[in-house]
């Protein structure tokens, strides 16, 4: 793996395993299954992938947020931050971080708002936990978060409760909250799919400036490569559990190694290139319970043979620096079967 | 457009909501809520209407109106020359028949306590189309039309996948050989690789029924694919109505600009021009005086008539409509 630029990551995955024990012998749900990739300071690394690839157990696992049981996260998962492993940190020191260094925020903006206190009393609390702020001072500082996430008349809006907003001025709230403590990290899931497209584009742009005045780096998780291109720097594809892919934004998009990256590139309806059929991945995601043996692709995948039914491939060097890829295909690109 | 009367000709639909009495009915009534104010379009047999609008636009109640699932207020909706909206019950049952609608959400939208075969079936008995080892046959023939195992026949809806439901509903959309089907946000629910799967379906199977499509969206993308023509909703109102290509080529409202500027793009290499609108939708309860698009509009030439008075749906080029007081002037 290279460094951009250098530097050392900020945060650090490795071969993080979370596993779900499922009721009624439904057998043990890999949900992540050995996940590795770092996140460097200031950068936007997009995470991407359909439901049920693990994304979001892997964003929720940083945080240690998998309830336990039914989850659990294996021994020889590792998540390093500032020298320490997550995983086994002290729940005093864990709480030190959370909401402070790493902030979160979630998909669906009314949910995690609590419906009976106001927001400004909302976003103030961290800064209130982790910076000891007094009354007056939490709510001079929640009104000026307001303003940074561009909510008008932030003086009477502080006192609104989260039914009196529009979906679109809820998120900037949950944002509000998660960025009060200046974390180093955002963890963004899915911020903008329970939005309309015009407040989508609103809440993208204002993770971008947001992004660029406070200098925090950005794991974007999304099932949608359309906002990956506009904003991330690095590219994670997951796919059953596992990273499949990983590059640089630019050298995805142009050249994806992995066959399900291919796949769901081309299969997104688009303005710029109207098509008569729109090209599919065949078949439906596995159940978390049985991911197929071999590649996890395989019966999915129109290149494969004997060898992906069998061995499951590594992330394999695909050339360029930074760039992996988990398929055969890497190694025996004559394997490839040209388009029908 | 063409010279064959359409298969379904909508004019003027509205659809107010009335203000609710607070205080258990004693109190000040609440102001209406016009989901749907006005809308006038026709679909020509054989093609596909993309409607396009954000929440709270009114597209899905123009859906629900158009097949009387909810009465509309005013307005007529003629369906191969009769009036949907003046139809006696009996024959609105008839017609039924010939008027289809596949949901967004195809979990909410299937009874967990049937199997396929029961969900399928129904319809069959209803419109006494198929009974016994009939309609068995009838069910296995759907199933494979729709790209389903036979064998999934006998499952529940939770044992189905996202994409599985979905072909499901569009089966029971189809078991009763309609000629018209509204699709509301068929692929909004599903992942990407299974939504292009879904939409090639719909293409196929309009082609093989020379099936008349609503076609409901959020996003113009999806719409791309499928539409001959478009329109595009606001606050109730259709702001601009055009065959598809005019409107991804030349649009003429600030709305519809913006709403295809804010579709991300999957390309880190294209230029962004991403008009990021201010604000958010007005409560349709509420609308803004004069044209309902002006407190978010961004076009440069905004003035003091857009706060007065509302722009008419207007002929722009022929088979174009723009309800802009600038949709002539280039940009």
């Amino acid at each position: 793996m290279t460094q951009p630029g250098g530097t050392a990551p900020l945060l650090a995955v490795r071969d993080l395993k979370t596993y779900f024990v499922t009721g009624r012998g439904g057998g043990t749900a890999r949900a992540v299954d050995g996940v590795s990739f770092e996140l460097y300071p200031g950068e936007t690394l997009g995470i991407v992938g359909e439901s049920g690839c693990g994304k979001t157990v892997t964003s929720l696992s940083i945080l240690r947020l998998i309830p336990e049981p039914p989850g659990h996260i294996r021994p020889g998962s590792y998540i390093e931050f500032d020298g320490r492993n997550l995983l086994t940190l002290a729940p005093r020191d864990l709480r030190a971080i959370r909401g402070n260094r790493i902030a979160m925020v979630f998909q669906e903006p009314m949910t995690s708002l609590n419906p009976v206190f106001t927001v400004g009393d909302q976003i103030a609390e961290a800064a209130v936990v982790h910076q000891g702020l007094s009354r007056g001072a939490a709510r001079a500082r929640a009104i000026d978060m307001l303003r940074l996430v561009g909510i008008p008349d932030p003086e009477t809006r502080v006192d609104d409760y989260p039914h009196q907003l529009s979906g679109g001025m809820r998120q900037r709230v949950v944002i509000a909250m998660a960025l009060v403590c200046r974390p180093q990290i955002l963890i963004a899931d899915e911020p903008t799919t329970a939005l309309d497209v015009t407040i989508q584009a609103q809440i993208l742009e204002l993770l971008e400036r947001l992004q660029a005045e406070l200098g925090m780096a950005v794991m974007l998780i999304t099932h949608d490569l359309g906002v990956v291109a506009g904003t991330a720097d690095r590219v994670v594809v997951m796919y059953a559990g596992q990273v499949v892919e990983t590059a640089s934004t630019a050298e995805l998009f142009a050249g994806p190694r992995h066959p399900y990256t291919e796949g769901l590139l081309a299969s997104i309806p688009r303005l710029d290139r109207p098509a008569d059929r729109l090209t599919s991945i065949p078949g439906n995601v596995p159940a978390a319970t049985h991911w197929p043996a071999g590649c996890r692709f395989h019966p999915r995948c129109p290149h494969a043979w004997d060898k992906c039914r069998r061995e499951e491939p590594p992330l394999l060097d695909a050339g360029t620096p930074g760039h992996t890829a988990r398929c055969w295909l890497v190694v025996e690109p004559q394997r490839r079967r040209p388009a029908p | 457009m063409n010279a064959t009367a359409p298969l379904v000709d909508v004019r003027d639909l509205v659809k107010h909501y009335p203000g609710e009495r607070a205080w258990l009915g004693l109190g000040k009534p609440k102001r209406v809520v016009r989901a749907v104010d006005g809308v006038s379009f026709t679909i020509a047999a054989g093609q596909t209407l993309g409607l396009v609008g954000e929440s709270g636009s009114g597209k899905s109640t123009v859906a629900r109106t158009l097949l009387r699932l909810t009465e509309p207020t005013g307005g007529a909706a003629l369906f191969e020359g009769r009036d949907v909206f003046a139809l006696p019950p009996g024959e609105l049952r008839a017609l039924r028949r010939r008027m289809q609608i596949v949901f967004q959400d195809p979990y909410s939208s299937l009874n967990p306590r049937m199997t396929v075969r029961q969900t399928l079936r129904e319809p069959l008995a209803i419109h006494r189309l198929a009974a016994g080892a009939d309609a068995d046959a009838r069910v296995a023939a759907l199933l494979d039309e729709v790209g389903l195992d036979g064998a999934l026949a006998d499952s529940y809806p939770h044992e189905l996948s996202g994409g599985q439901r979905q072909r499901v509903g569009i089966a029971r959309a189809l078991s009763v050989e309609p000629a018209f089907i509204v699709c509301d946000e068929p692929v909004s629910a599903l992942d990407v690789s299974v939504q292009a799967q879904v939409l090639n379906l719909l293409t196929d199977l309009q082609r093989r029924h020379r099936l008349t499509y609503l076609f409901i969206a959020h996003d113009l993308a999806v719409v791309r694919h499928t539409a001959e023509q478009v329109a595009v909703m606001y606050l109730g109102k259709i702001v601009e109505r055009a065959p598809a290509t005019a409107v991804y080529q030349g649009p003429r409202h600030p709305y519809t600009r913006s709403l295809l500027s804010a579709v991300p793009v999957p390309d880190p290499h294209a230029p962004r021009r991403r008009i990021v609108l201010s604000g958010d939708v007005p409560s349709p309860a509420n609308p803004p005086p004069g044209c309902p698009f002006h407190p978010r509009c961004p076009h440069p030439k905004k003035n003091e008539r857009c706060r007065t008075e509302v722009p008419a749906l207007r002929e722009i080029t022929p088979g174009h409509l723009a309800a802009c007081h600038f949709a002539a002037e280039p940009m």
